[in-house]
């Protein structure tokens, strides 16, 4: 007789332990959940309150298996959710144990008593764990003859969430990611046993806080059963009817990737994608909920052109000659003529300058970027429709252009042992790096904010505030604690720096500095989708695209040479704020306007007035805005969802989407019973181009990546110092205090005090138009100062106070520095947006305020709340 | 009033006579004085002069076991505590280890099992046993803070336990430096809410956090990371008031009581059909027999039916059980627990299925809700036997109510879902018949509407 010899198993790895389940050997790493083990073979336990994002809980019951531990069956069924791997280990599942098969069942069972039928109405009928699994687990039959438990259903715990307590299963996923995940746990068990049910302060005594969270859609998604669901996809859609197309989020630079679900030329829902490296599996409110803007009534469906000073709806081809004809003529000084004050004839209007806008895909930026220097013949590209100066120009050439996500990526994020944060709120302008950075602080790691007050960000990250004044946030900077100077100083530390930077003179250059002084790595987080491809593309006037400097000869040759065109201009173009200065003075006689909201210019009193006073003024645009108002001729663009493109998230990372719905199938509106076909910014551009004599080659947004990759990226050092300290262009204007030494007004004074200032998530901006639900969302725009400075100002807690002239904002009291206050630099009103560079209010700059009795309240929400 | 004289070692406890209860009929037997004056607060010196782990040496070797219900070994249960190694001082290293948390002990003192009326009295008329116990297990653990979670329907025991504290207080048992063994012990006396879920020890532990009071994920156990994630004794009030006797007496004189792994005192609580219900105080391994003939033997001569050895949720007995030694291993071993001695006598004229309705109704109103067996479970347990005690039963329904039990007990979180099924399941076990009367004029399953079908 012969034996095969015995084989003799692999050792176990370093780390590992090697266990058996379903009679088949495996090695886990230690510490492993035994159901990812499970998961790992392709043995699929049954479970509700497992998620792998968060703590085990163990509540739901439902993964039950056989487990035996050192030859000894354990006598109960273990809960393979939380127990851990262990060497030796012998574990059946469902599969090969009676006993786990009968748990689970037994659990199901129980489950189910009292869970309503009435899954052909439920949201999650069709994609419902619990139905699913009430398959594979169920009964057919039921034995339960009693009467199930009823509650008053829907009850809506926020704007956007309702919840159906029959149907819950009490897994805790939502409340569990609200405390662990977003922070925020106003979801909450309610009661006990059979009356147990989740709830929040309102549900329980009818008033109170109601479910505030930014992250609150999460909690719908990650239901196992229908018991969260949406406000706005209620009822709307069976799952089954729905086409799912994997997006890339547009509304801002966390670069989340997302499911939108579609049909019928609309999208019904989005839901987050998965993507470990990014987002992980969770999207915020605005990402989620903020769909609808594309079927907006305001939308732009038809190429326009004035015509005896009205908008009027003509084809392609005539609306791109005109344009064409416009540009050339405003390029080339070719414009009317025009007549001085007294009365002498000057030279016609010369250029165009380009504001592209921080939304845009990068092939859309590189477009807009080549048609500036190959149609335009100019540098005058300046994508950055905020607070910006030539401080940042430099900054964004010497640690941001063609940096890549090994640099500083989410993983870099998570890994460090300090995170420092300046002039970023991490909730409020870029919700998903918020998200890591609180993971990363529950496990250890240490992030500081710079800033003037502890916002609940600050709050979720663990509460380390470094409290500056506003303006004077460099200061703090050169100044670091040395404890904290030592931490950067370390390995993997970063310093995570805001798109508002560019507000604070010399604050680049001290991140800069600190870059160097520490050898902390730097990573710069825009808030707009588009503003880092942007940077990359050359959308800016100092740099082409990889990265290269305008400035630099060879640099020029090279990119005009892949261009096909003989030279490229030489000069530095002009910024925004120099671009629409000089448009209203006379100087430049053209503009083309990407997306660009006035609103949110630093500026938008001399935008407007650049506007009007410009010869020629051609809005590419999704939506009817300031901007068409003035425009000579207005061209369609595609929002997202109609077409493919890239986004460059803040690490640098490519986001490439495809079209979520064939415009040729609408998704846009209709024109005369025709879907609307609306065209990605780089091709309209690339046919504007043609009418100009000039080829661009970005006719599909694949083309304007090849060539863009063709460009390749010039050897980036990102620790360049930057060496141009100045005052942000925009705001040197009078609001502006220098200091409160030497001549001038001193700095705070009476009701003069300094204001810090930036963004909300959620603010009234252009992409949340048609949402009815999200804005509930919304944290209240209130005006914050310290208890003392209230009182000394006549401040009272809860009731208005009148910020500058016009703005009344109710108080709330906070831990800001004497003689600050902040505000929300956008504040939505009936009907639009306030915003206080509107009210000529910057950051750092100086405000007066005033107590109750100021007079009647003009805008803001000066009702109490 | 008697005034005792003498030493305090002529009072030296001896097998025969009553341990825990023995201030109990004392005239304010709760005060200070009367504790002092039969050798109170000479344990805690005792103890002060003795190493701490020779403490736990001690009650180690003295077979105390947890009186709350699960009889764990309690000098065990302390020895888990981490303490650092002699000599052993923290490093950057090993700052957060639990060795170097401080350490704390925490009273179970939220008496809620049903027939569970044990630890009330012992607050009542003896709080400062408790006290003294305290201290001396805080000083054995190296523990400096105890917390008391006491149940917040017994208002009076409240109140009597915070004087005590006080009294404590003010003659130098409690605070820094006690007496002058350098050793710091504060006492805090909580009132939870009355829920039951919060005598399991991590519920308690989070209720005492101030949290929901659910049971807590096991690992990690108290004994590593209880209270503020700090290594945390959990222990019953009985238990705690056992040991100041043990120090005193020694542990031979502990395990000339009881039986051999069951040694020691144990206050029995005898309630429902019998002439003179209360707490009787005798050694572990007493029959139901002997305790009934000390309290006057059955209410009216009634004979008896049923009866449970440590309250609803231990198993029940019959009749023929009546010479089950109660102890940990006898009431085992017969089919049931100890569980807390909460001995509640059933005589004739009571209904096996209309009492394990009561019982399972307040299971039903108890469960926490954390887990599915334990929630939906007692619902639909509460609810079958709801409709069979209406007559509205049927033999189909006593099945179901088995494999639903077993479909709850092993699977639930915690202990609360095991205890819930035990009066339905030997309930059935012993009195099926009863179960089966009040389903006989039902018409078969087919024909009934079912109620929950909607």
């Amino acid at each position: 007789m012969t034996q095969a010899p015995e084989q003799e198993a692999p050792p176990v790895p370093e780390g590992h332990v090697r266990l058996t389940i379903d009679g088949r050997t495996v090695d886990a790493p230690k510490g492993e959940i035994l159901i990812r083990t499970c998961e790992r073979l392709g043995i699929v336990v049954p479970r509700f309150c497992d998620h792998p994002l968060l703590e085990p809980a163990g509540a739901c019951r439902q993964c039950l298996v056989e487990v035996e531990m050192g030859g000894r069956p354990m006598p109960k069924p273990q809960a393979s959710c939380t127990m851990t791997v262990a060497d030796g280990m012998v574990v059946k599942t469902q599969v090969t144990s009676a006993v786990a098969d009968k748990a689970q069942q037994g659990v199901m069972e129980l489950l189910l008593i009292n869970h309503p039928l009435d899954c052909p109405i439920c949201d999650k009928g069709g994609e419902c764990p619990l139905q699913n699994q009430a398959m594979t687990s169920g009964r057919a039959e039921s034995r339960f003859h009693e009467h199930k438990r009823h509650f008053e259903k829907p009850l809506p715990i926020s704007d956007e969430v309702l919840l159906d307590r029959e149907r819950c299963v009490l897994c805790q996923r939502c409340t569990r990611f609200s405390d662990q995940i977003a922070g925020d746990p106003f979801i909450e068990l309610l009661e006990r046993g059979a009356h147990q049910q989740i709830g929040t302060e309102e549900t329980a005594w009818g008033a109170g806080e109601e479910f505030q969270s930014y992250f609150s859609g999460n909690t719908i998604q990650i239901c196992p059963v229908g018991a969260l669901t949406s406000a706005s996809y209620r009822f709307r859609s069976r799952p089954f009817d729905l086409v799912s197309t994997p997006g890339q989020c547009e509304h801002c630079a966390s670069g989340c990737s997302t499911r939108r679900d579609w049909r019928r030329g609309g999208v019904t829902r989005v839901l987050a994608g998965e993507d470990t490296t990014v987002n992980e599996e969770w999207l915020c409110d605005k990402g989620r909920f903020a769909f609808r803007y594309p079927t907006s009534p305001l939308r732009v469906l038809q190429p326009m052109v004035r015509e005896d000073g009205v908008l009027t709806p003509v084809p392609w081809v005539d609306a791109l000659e005109r344009a064409a004809t416009l540009l050339a003529d405003a390029r080339d000084g070719r414009g009317p003529a025009r007549t001085g004050e007294d009365g002498e004839e000057l030279a016609p209007k010369r250029g165009v300058g380009v504001l592209p806008g921080g939304r845009l895909a990068v092939e859309d930026a590189y477009a807009y970027a080549k048609f500036a220097r190959v149609a335009l013949r100019t540098n005058d590209v300046d994508q950055r429709a905020r607070t910006h100066s030539d401080e940042e120009l430099d900054f964004l050439a010497g640690h941001v252009a063609g940096v890549a996500p090994s640099h500083v990526s989410y993983a870099h994020l998570e890994a460090a042992r300090t995170v420092l944060c300046v002039a970023f709120d991490p909730e409020e302008e870029s919700p998903i790096v918020f998200l890591r950075l609180r993971k990363a602080s529950r496990h250890g790691t240490r992030v500081v904010h710079v800033g003037s007050w502890t916002t609940p960000a600050v709050v979720k990250t663990g509460g380390h505030l470094l409290g500056a004044v506003p303006g004077e946030e460099p200061a703090a900077l050169a100044d670091l604690p040395e404890d904290l100077a030592a931490a950067l100083a370390a390995p993997g530390a970063v310093v995570l720096v805001g798109e508002r930077a560019a507000e604070v003179p010399g604050l680049l250059t001290a991140v800069s500095e600190l870059g160097a002084r520490t050898g902390a790595r730097i990573a710069w987080v825009p808030r707009r989708a588009g503003e880092r491809g942007g940077v990359d593309a050359g959308a800016l006037p100092t740099l082409l695209p990889g990265a290269r400097r305008v400035d630099d000869a060879a640099a020029r040759e090279a990119v005009a040479e892949i261009w096909g065109v003989p030279t490229l201009p030489e000069r530095p173009g002009r910024d925004l704020t120099a671009m629409l200065t000089a448009a209203r003075d006379g100087e430049l006689a053209g503009l083309v306007v990407g997306g660009v909201e006035l609103a949110d210019l630093p500026d938008p009193a001399l935008a407007r007035e650049a506007l009007a006073a410009a010869d020629v003024v051609i809005s590419l645009e999704q939506v009817h805005s300031e901007v068409t108002e003035h425009a000579d001729v207005v061209l369609p663009v595609a929002p997202a969802v109609n077409r493919s493109g890239t986004y460059r998230n803040w690490e640098g990372r490519d986001r490439p989407f495809t079209t979520t719905i064939d415009p040729g199938q609408g998704g846009s509106g209709r024109v005369g019973g025709i879907a609307a076909v609306t065209l990605p910014d780089c091709r309209v551009l690339d046919s504007l181009a043609v009418e100009m004599d000039v080829d661009l080659f970005t006719q599909t947004p694949q083309a304007a990546a090849a060539e863009l990759s063709e460009l390749g990226t010039v050897a980036v050092t990102p620790s360049t110092p930057a060496t141009r300290p100045s005052a942000p262009a925009g705001v040197s204007g009078g609001a502006r205090l220098t200091s409160g030494v030497g001549g001038g007004a001193p700095l705070t004074d009476g009701p003069r005090v300094r204001l810090a200032t930036w963004r909300q998530l959620i603010d009234g901006g252009a992409l949340l138009a048609e949402e009815n639900d999200l804005p509930g969302t919304a944290r209240p725009a209130r005006l914050r100062v310290a208890a003392a400075t209230a009182e000394r100002l006549g401040l009272v807690a809860g009731e208005p106070a009148r910020v500058g002239e016009t703005l009344d904002l109710v108080v709330e009291i906070a831990d800001l520095p004497e003689d600050v206050v902040w505000a929300p630099s956008h504040i939505p009103v009936a009907g639009g947006v306030v915003t206080l560079a509107g009210l000529g209010l910057h950051h750092g700059g100086a405000v007066e305020v005033r107590g109750p009795g100021a007079g009647a309240p003009v805008v803001g929400n000066g009702e109490p709340q | 009033m008697s005034e005792p004289n003498g030493t305090p070692e002529e009072y030296r406890p001896d097998p025969l006579t009553p341990v825990l209860t023995r201030r109990w009929l004392l005239p304010e037997s709760w005060t200070l004085r009367h504790y002092a004056e039969l050798g109170g607060y000479e344990a805690m010196r005792q103890a002060f002069a003795m190493a701490p782990a020779d403490i736990v040496t001690l009650v180690k070797d003295s077979g105390l076991r947890g009186r709350g219900g699960a009889g764990f070994p309690t000098g065990m249960k302390w020895s888990f505590i981490p303490q650092p190694k002699p000599g052993e001082e923290p490093t950057e290293a090993t700052k957060d280890a639990p060795q170097f948390k401080p350490k704390y002990l925490v009273i179970n003192a939220d008496e809620g099992e049903p027939g569970t009326c044990k630890d009330t009295p012992l607050m009542m008329a003896d709080p400062h046993s408790l006290i003294e116990g305290c201290i001396i297990t805080a000083y054995a653990i190296r523990a400096n803070f105890c917390a008391i979670y006491i149940r917040g329907e017994i208002v009076h025991a409240i109140r009597r336990l915070h004087f005590a504290v006080q009294e404590a207080y003010a003659a130098g048992h409690l605070g820094k430096d006690i007496h002058g063994s350098g050793f710091d012990l504060d006492i805090v006396v909580h009132a939870g809410a009355g829920a039951y879920i919060c005598g399991e020890e991590t519920a308690l532990l989070d209720s005492l956090e101030g949290r929901r009071g659910q049971p807590r994920l096991k690992p990690p156990f108290p004994a590593t990371a209880g209270l503020y994630a700090a290594p945390t004794v959990v222990n019953n009030v009985e238990t705690i008031a056992t040991v100041p006797s043990i120090v005193a007496g020694g542990k031979d004189w502990f395990r000339a009581m009881g039986r051999e792994r069951s040694p020691g005192p144990k206050i029995y609580s005898l309630s429902g059909h019998v002439e003179r219900p209360g707490q009787y105080e005798a050694p572990l391994g007493t029959t139901l027999r002997e305790l009934l003939e000390m309290a006057g033997g059955m209410k009216d001569g009634i004979p008896l039916k049923f009866w449970t050895p440590g309250g609803s949720s231990t198993p029940l007995f019959t009749a023929e059980h009546l010479d089950v030694p109660l102890d940990f291993e006898g009431a085992a071993e017969a089919g049931s627990m100890l569980g807390t001695t909460a001995v509640m006598i059933f005589n004739e004229t009571v209904s096996v299925p209309w009492a394990v309705m009561k019982w399972t109704e307040f299971y039903e109103h108890e469960s926490c809700g954390k887990c599915t067996p334990c929630r939906e479970g007692n619902y639909w347990l509460a609810g079958i036997l709801r409709r069979m005690n209406d007559g509205q039963g049927t033999e189909e329904d006593i099945d179901t109510l088995l494999d639903v039990c077993s479909n709850v007990l092993g699977r639930s979180f915690c202990a609360l879902g095991d205890g819930a099924v035990s009066p339905i399941t030997s309930g059935i076990k012993y009195f099926r018949q009863e179960f089966l009367d009040l389903c006989q004029a039902q018409p078969a399953a087919t024909e009934r509407v079912l109620a929950g079908v909607h």
